[in-house]
């Protein structure tokens, strides 16, 4: 589960290294001592809404609604495709700073990640 | 109490008995009829619509949303047959639709295969013309690419575009797209700016009707149930002595009358939402099975030249007394 998990969180952070947002390379993703945590979305909203994280940290976030949600940086860093339920999506954060984001598709769904 | 409102007191033709009987019914079936640019409204129920109005009008159009194929989930597994249900009650209708308007969230995920399902059932419409405008659920992941080319090929830019039909002048906006961290549904500067053009051109007698997915009016902000930038397009369309909105989005019937402009949302055929600020969110509502037909619908309008009224008749695809589940309140 953790290696799928981790493969997604690759294929995610290609992505978000192509938005210039992670310093990110695959091999590293594949140490399975790298910090994770966790966000869930239910009803309508990021669980939780603020997470801070230290440097490296996987973040993998879990859609529990019945609708599709995305997880999209406000500062067009990372943008997931849409998640139908179930469906998740895994980000290494390689650099400090706050990265707010939201839902594309219902844009009052905001939160935030903050790494240390 | 019959079920028409058979007085219409001030000029926006709809009265206060009459608004708080269609606020009575939303969510089981109304009739609203929109006369010289304003809304009456009919409450429908098993019986047919008033003959007198209907006979009367010039052109019927039908409005449908919210199909949301490919959605599986409890609220209803079967999204398919509620839509061809909601089909079914299109081709009954007394008058035959000249067309018929979707107003968005066609299908669940923007997959071609069920925009595909959505397609083939909605062949079987017996209409002249199928309009479409999406909803947040049709352009996930491509902007909208993949509607647009199924569509909107002749539109403008993300998707918008006008009609003439019989001397009322019909206006499709997206604003699905480009949704900023925060606020609601958009609609952005390019197409106001085409939206102010459009009007430009037409005398302020003329009839207009707008459609869009998501409420161009604040509906629920806390639930994203409004759109940031529409009180510009309402500001060009103030002019203009009959206007009507018509929305989906939020599955369920609501009206409003603000001077000149109606604003109506219509059912879901696929499944309802809660009540504004009656849940946690506004997700898909599961009701008991016997109920969810009486809970989704199609809508019926009809134009009556001269008049300026619109006659806006929201039925359910299973009437709602067969439940036992009557509305009965505001009727005073």
């Amino acid at each position: 589960m953790i290696r799928r998990v981790l493969g997604i969180g690759c294929l995610f952070a290609l992505f978000a290294a192509a938005a210039s947002l992670c310093a990110h390379d695959c091999a590293h993703a594949d140490d399975t001592k790298a910090p994770v945590a966790a966000v869930t979305i239910d009803n309508f909203s990021f669980n939780p809404k603020e997470i801070t994280v230290a440097k490296g940290t996987i973040v993998t976030w879990t859609n529990r609604d019945d609708v599709p949600h995305t997880v999209t940086s406000t500062q067009q860093k990372f943008r997931s495709k849409a998640l139908d339920t179930g469906d998740q999506f895994s980000l290494t954060f390689s650099e400090a700073g706050t990265y707010p984001y939201f839902c594309s598709v219902h844009p009052m769904m905001t939160a935030k990640v903050i790494v240390q | 109490m019959s079920n028409y409102i058979e007085q219409n007191l001030n000029p926006d033709g709809i009265d206060r008995r009459g608004f708080l009987k269609c606020m009575a019914w939303a969510g089981t079936g109304t009739l609203c009829l929109m006369q010289g640019g304003v809304l009456t409204s009919f409450a429908f129920g098993a019986e047919p619509p008033h003959g007198a109005a209907l006979a009367k009008a010039d052109f019927a159009f039908a409005q449908i949303s919210d199909s949301h194929i490919g959605f599986n989930k409890a609220a209803n597994p079967d999204v398919t047959a509620t839509l061809r249900e909601a089909i079914a009650k299109l081709n009954a209708l007394p008058r035959a639709p000249e067309f018929v308007l979707h107003t968005g969230d066609l299908s669940q995920l923007s997959k071609p295969d069920e925009f595909d399902t959505l397609d083939e059932s909605l062949k079987d419409v017996r209409t002249g013309a199928i309009y479409y405008v999406p909803g947040e659920h049709d352009v996930l992941n491509d902007n909208g690419a993949q509607f647009r080319e199924r569509y909107g090929k002749a539109t403008k830019g993300d998707g918008w575009y006008s009609f003439d039909h019989r001397g009322v002048h019909f206006i499709g906006l997206v604003n699905v797209l480009n949704l900023k961290a925060g606020g609601l549904g958009y609609l952005g500067p390019d197409q106001l700016a085409w939206l102010k053009d459009d009007l430009s051109h037409l005398k302020h007698s003329t009839p207009i009707v707008v459609f869009a997915h998501i409420p161009l009016w604040s509906v629920y902000p806390a639930w994203g149930w409004g759109t940031d930038d529409s009180e510009q397009a309402l500001a060009y369309l103030k002019k203009f002595g009959s206007v009507t909105v018509l929305n989906g989005h939020i599955h369920q019937v609501m009206q409003k009358v603000e001077g000149n402009v109606t604003f109506h949302t219509a059912m879901s055929t696929a499944f309802p939402q809660p009540a504004p600020g009656s849940a946690p969110s506004p997700g898909p509502m599961k009701v008991p099975d016997d109920r969810l037909r009486s809970v989704l619908g199609i809508r019926d309008v009809n134009f009556v030249r001269g008049q300026h009224t619109l006659a806006v008749v929201d039925s359910t695809l299973q009437d709602e007394s067969a439940t036992g589940a009557h509305g009965s309140g505001g009727n005073q």
